[in-house]
């Protein structure tokens, strides 16, 4: 093992694959998924230290378990010992903890099992990334901390308490019953969604400081689509982060700042993914089981294979965003309803879809709405109402980036008026 | 020392002003921004930025018993608003004005320095560290 920098990410990459192995193990064994995943950190950052210094050992897994239990083991003796102090009830036989010797068997459903874990219903989404981060992405704490730009502390207690309510809510860590298990995958696959969309609005900032959540979501949605075969959504989120991720190169100029879609240089998008994602949502539909995972990764696909945005098959991209509207009324989809429906009648047309979208009143104010219907009156060449669109927008977008695009769209338009 | 370095803006247009600049100008005082940052990282200076959203979308909130009473804010005779701040960590407080006076001369519509005035307050350290 070399002490450079790719010795030591190939360190890091070995562990995130090994986490959710020897974090089930150790919950299989001990029936505490909190302590066992708190021991697997632990042992994480021993691993981090050493490994890059004195080499790989040669069993790595076997290395993490036999660490993270004797660190699960210390906490279980030093938790006795102060609950015998404490209550003065305990006798010796509670420290008979397990033997040291049991070897470390990994299961591979286990990578399952800890997502059904972490995606628990009673967590909130946010919560619920953070914690998968860790027990499943094998992440470290400081990671994710960066990741999300909040403070070690902050991210730790937000983990402890996930675990926290996991534990008061008794779940057993075994696979769902049959008919929960739509609801739990959906779930699943929605924290999954989060966390590459986390890294895919993100790329600004600091880059070599901040894991790539993008690219860890696609890892761990591979990892769950190798397990799960028979629900075709998996593959059609896969698909979707593949043909997201292959316009990487392409979405931000050298200075971290969003390049839209339409402005991207297409000669740099990854035709590999794209043909990998593409033939994987198409497989997918192929079960006569459409969801919205596979309708947005149909959607990406059209776009991808398209030359230029304005030749995009947009009639095929409104007719699947309509489907798609009608799965899932979401206002969000609606917009994109709304641009779709612009490109492929004119903006006029799509001008009256943002009216609906925005006749909802927690829309009206929304950035996105405004934001949306600056575009298409821009493209309408009714340049004084989308001025004034892109001043709501700039006004109530929170997120910078957006907020200095639209601010140089305002700057454009105001010139050539 | 830490120093919390703040941009305000003058109130009194609707716009955001630089919504108004030519757009070269606007593309020169983004790209200002980003190296001035760049640059406060390359050096370990840097701590936190955040931009906040414009004074039309704040909030102002007392304590109301049971529900907190939420009005629209800031004060209005405010002439001035926080547009955003940074957090930057030096070694003496005179590199702070050095970086203080690089965020004033940010290009203006012209191209020339805005000269806007940077409020700089250094930040009350916590408890001593545990190893002092």
């Amino acid at each position: 093992m070399t002490g450079t920098a790719a010795g030591f990410q190939n360190v890091e990459h070995l562990l995130r694959e090994l986490t959710p192995q020897v974090v089930g193990a150790l919950t299989r064994r001990y029936r505490d998924f909190a302590a066992s995943e708190d021991a697997v950190q632990e042992a994480l950052l021993d691993a981090l230290a050493q490994w890059p210094r004195d080499g790989v050992p040669e069993n790595p897994g076997g290395w993490l378990y036999r660490t993270a239990t004797r660190r699960l083991n210390d906490e279980m003796r030093s938790a006795m010992a102060r609950r015998r102090r404490e209550e003065q009830i305990a006798s010796e036989e509670d420290l008979q903890v397990a033997a040291m010797d049991e070897g470390f068997e990994p299961d591979q459903d286990d990578t399952l099992l800890l997502l059904f874990m972490c995606a628990h219903p009673a967590l909130t989404p946010v919560t619920a990334v953070a914690l998968i981060l860790r027990a499943v992405g094998g992440l470290t704490t400081r990671e994710i901390a960066a990741a999300f730009l909040v403070s070690e502390t902050t991210m730790a207690q937000r983990i402890s308490r996930a675990k926290q309510t996991i534990r008061d809510s008794k779940v057993e860590f075994v696979l769902p019953s049959e008919q929960e298990r739509t609801q739990r995958l959906e779930a699943v696959l929605h924290v999954l969604y989060l966390i590459f969309n986390e890294g895919y609005a993100s790329t600004t900032g600091d880059q070599l400081q901040r894991v790539d959540l993008s690219s860890e979501a696609i890892r761990l949605t591979r990892a769950l689509s190798e397990s799960v075969t028979d629900y075709p959504e998996v593959r059609g989120l896969l698909a979707l982060m593949l043909l997201t991720d292959a316009r990487r190169a392409a979405r931000t100029d050298p200075d971290g700042e969003l390049i839209p879609l339409d402005e991207q240089d297409r000669t740099i998008w990854d035709q590999q993914l794209i043909a990998e994602g593409t033939s994987m949502v198409a497989k997918a539909m192929s079960d006569r089981r459409v969801g919205p995972y596979q309708l947005q990764a149909a959607i990406a696909a059209l776009h991808d294979q398209a030359p230029t945005t304005e030749l995009a098959d947009w009639p095929q991209i409104q007719a699947l965003y309509r489907v798609l509207e009608s799965m899932n009324r979401n206002p969000m989809v609606g917009l994109n309803l709304a641009v779709a429906t612009a490109m492929a009648e004119g903006p006029d047309a799509g001008l009256l879809v943002v009216d609906s979208v925005a006749s909802d009143d927690r829309m009206k104010e929304h950035y996105r709405v405004h934001a949306v219907r600056a575009h298409l009156l821009e493209r309408a060449g009714r340049k004084a109402d989308a001025l004034e669109s892109y001043r709501r927008a700039a006004e109530t977008t929170a997120n910078l980036p957006e907020r200095n695009y639209l601010l140089r769209k305002m700057a454009r338009l105001r010139k050539s008026l | 020392m830490k120093f919390m370095m703040m941009m305000n803006l003058p109130r009194g247009t609707r716009d955001y002003e630089i919504s108004q600049w030519p757009p070269e100008a606007v593309d020169a005082h983004f790209r200002f921004m980003k190296d001035l940052n760049k640059d406060l990282g390359k050096a370990g200076e840097f701590v936190d930025v955040q931009g906040l959203t414009p004074p039309s979308q704040a909030k102002i909130v007392r304590y109301g018993g049971g529900t907190p009473i939420v009005s629209d804010g800031p004060f209005a005779e405010s002439k001035e608003f926080l547009a955003g701040y940074w957090i930057i960590e030096v070694a003496t407080r005179e590199r702070a004005y050095e970086i203080a006076a690089r965020v004033s001369s940010a290009p203006g519509p012209d191209g020339k320095p805005l000269v806007m005035p940077v409020e700089l307050r250094e930040v009350m350290c916590s408890p001593l560290p545990e190893d002092a």
